[in-house]
């Protein structure tokens, strides 16, 4: 799984960008979009993911269900 | 004393209990309420001869410095920072009305290059325009790239215009020198608390160090960096100016603490203002019901401070996007998308020419005003009333009642007349208000006014606003203000003594909240 922003909830404040340590955030279409492929949970780098750390309204960087578990750097 | 402060009643007008209340407090907190009207360079009106001459030139310019400036000089926010590193209690990102004036709202945001055609767009069009400040929606440092992009590319374009930035302060002290090395010389910190018991009741949460951090261990990191972010700034002589946002029951009292907190550290001003908060806001104190201050209360609470330091009364807590003087917004002037069509012709000299016009104007008011306050010297008498004026600006009475959208407010003693604070009457498009009456609506306003002077006003709200008890003056239509306002006073003071008018202590005043109805 990897963290998805929903865009619904999304105030576009950019805050989340500049806090990915893997650079997967971008603005797109006026909101913030994650790339999954980029996602690692914030896993290796912090305790807790930090875009929803950051993120000024609650339940918009959520787990992406659809998605598989994301594995580390090795998978 | 405790209970007594949260017994007030929103809407009640009880003199006796706030003063009682505010020499309660006074005493405990050891400042002087007597002071009240007395300190000579007191509030933002202090003026040239009150303060160091290094001082009084860098604010006689910036309206957000200096209530004297406000009626003349303009200013802009570029709305370039919207990601934030704290969560307030009275702050909802999510809120977009187009019409709300308040903090952390705007309607577009702006990459800095766009910052910086904004400004000198706007800078060409209102040769007043001598202020530019990032001020959010967010907070400027949580985006310091953005924020100091903006500052080095409107320094290199429009060398005269002034940057000031507005922060939280959690980042601050990280930031004080590139502070310093773009000239900002004028920075507000929002300082809530210095008691971080009471912040936890105000922040939910800080974002600090990789890590969302909440209760008192989040507030004690927020006041110690803020004090120390203030104490960093003061030491380079960067201008300081704190805001506290009221918030009864729960910092009220407590902010006679952060006012001597602040300027212990060398804060220059300390802006108090009314906690907005209506459910429609959809922020934590809107959806619990906090309520915010009464005019009298937060007039109190200012006044009880002002023994201590400086005082801003003038603040209109406006959008990080608005554009013009205070209390008005021209921001739907210049859209993004029309100042991307504007010729922009950046001419220092017409600017300056201009700026020396309103020089001499400004010169002229206050000459104006010592004359009358001569004609009131040896003049002894305990009464002090309020009066509230419609003016567009530039110190005189030059708006029409029923054009008003909101009202300045002096008050009048034997030492002069002194600006106090400003009250919001436009309508409304939501919260409750939309239906009522217009001219009830001004009356809740300026209740615990004994006069309102106005540039011209109809014979209907003439004889309302007598019943209501309030004066209706206007014949100092287009006079400055001050010099009016004296003038009044001692006829006032004349019809007293002589029995013609029965001398009565008013009431309190609502301050309205909500978002502007569109014109």
């Amino acid at each position: 799984m990897t963290y998805k922003i929903v865009a619904s909830q999304c105030t576009s404040c950019s805050a989340c960008e500049a806090e990915c340590p893997n650079v997967a955030i971008t603005e797109k279409g006026g909101t913030f979009v994650i790339n999954p492929k980029k996602c690692t949970e914030c896993i290796g780098y912090f305790d807790i993911p930090q875009c929803v750390a950051v993120c000024p309204v609650d339940n918009t960087c959520v787990i992406d269900n659809a998605l598989p578990r994301y594995q580390g750097n090795a998978a | 004393m405790e209970e007594a402060y949260q017994n007030i009643e929103h809407d009640a007008g009880e003199p006796d209990a706030l003063d009682d209340l505010m020499q309660k407090i006074a005493e405990h907190k050891g400042c002087e309420t007597t002071g009240s009207s007395g300190k000579s360079s007191c509030g933002t009106g202090a003026g040239a001869n009150d303060l160091a001459p290094e001082i009084w030139e860098k604010v006689k310019n910036h309206p957000c410095y200096s209530e004297e400036a406000h009626h003349h000089y303009a200013r802009m926010h570029v709305a370039v920072a919207p990601a934030c590193n704290i969560q307030c209690n009275y702050c909802n990102r999510k809120y977009d009305c187009a019409n709300e004036s308040r903090p952390g709202v705007v309607s577009e945001k702006l990459t800095p290059e766009q910052a910086a055609k904004k400004v000198l767009a706007v800078a060409s069009t209102i040769p007043q325009m001598t202020v530019l400040g990032v001020a959010g929606p967010g907070d400027p440092l949580a985006n310091p790239e953005k924020t100091f992009k903006t500052f080095e590319l409107i320094s290199r374009t429009a060398p005269d215009i002034k940057l000031c930035l507005s922060t939280n302060g959690l980042a601050l002290p990280d930031h004080v020198d590139t502070i310093a090395k773009f000239n900002v010389d004028h920075v507000t910190i929002t300082i809530n608390m210095v008691d971080p018991e009471i912040g936890a009741k105000i922040y939910p949460w800080i974002f600090w160090k990789h890590k969302r951090i909440t209760g008192y261990e989040a507030a004690k990191i927020l006041t110690d960096r803020q004090l120390q972010g203030l104490e960093m700034l003061t030491e380079r002589g960067i201008l300081c100016k704190v805001n506290s946002v009221m918030i009864p029951g729960v910092n009220d009292k407590h902010l006679v603490e952060v006012n001597r907190a602040v300027k212990s550290r060398g804060a220059f001003l300390h802006n108090i203002m009314p906690l907005i908060s209506a459910p429609e806001h959809g922020t934590v104190f809107g959806l619990t019901g906090q309520r915010g201050p009464s005019a009298q209360e937060l007039k109190a609470l200012q006044d009880s401070c002002e023994g201590e330091m400086n005082m801003m009364r003038h603040c209109r807590q406006c959008r990080a996007d608005a554009v013009g003087l205070l209390g008005e917004d021209r921001s739907a002037e210049f859209t993004t998308d029309k100042i991307m069509e504007m010729e922009v012709n950046y001419d220092l000299e017409s600017r300056k020419a201009y700026q020396n016009k309103v020089e001499e104007e400004r010169i002229a008011k206050v000459e104006a005003k010592n004359a009358e306050l001569e004609t009131l010297a040896g003049a002894s008498s305990d009464i002090e009333i309020l009066i509230a004026v419609a003016t567009k600006g530039s110190g005189r009475v030059n708006e029409h009642f029923g054009h008003a959208k909101e009202f300045q407010i002096y008050e009048l003693s034997t030492k002069g007349a002194k600006f106090v604070g400003h009250r919001r009457v436009d309508l409304y498009c939501q919260g409750g208000y939309g239906e009522e009456d217009a001219l009830e609506t001004v009356i809740r306003a300026i209740n615990d006014c004994a006069a309102v002077f106005v540039a011209k006003i109809g014979g209907c709200p003439k004889d309302s606003l007598r019943a209501a008890g309030i004066d209706p003056v206007d014949q100092y239509a287009f006079e400055f203000i001050e010099q009016s306002a004296i003038a009044y006073f001692k006829d006032y003071l004349a019809k007293v003594n002589s029995g013609e008018v029965a001398h009565v202590v008013r009431g309190d005043a609502d301050i309205r909240q909500g978002a502007f109805v569109p014109v």
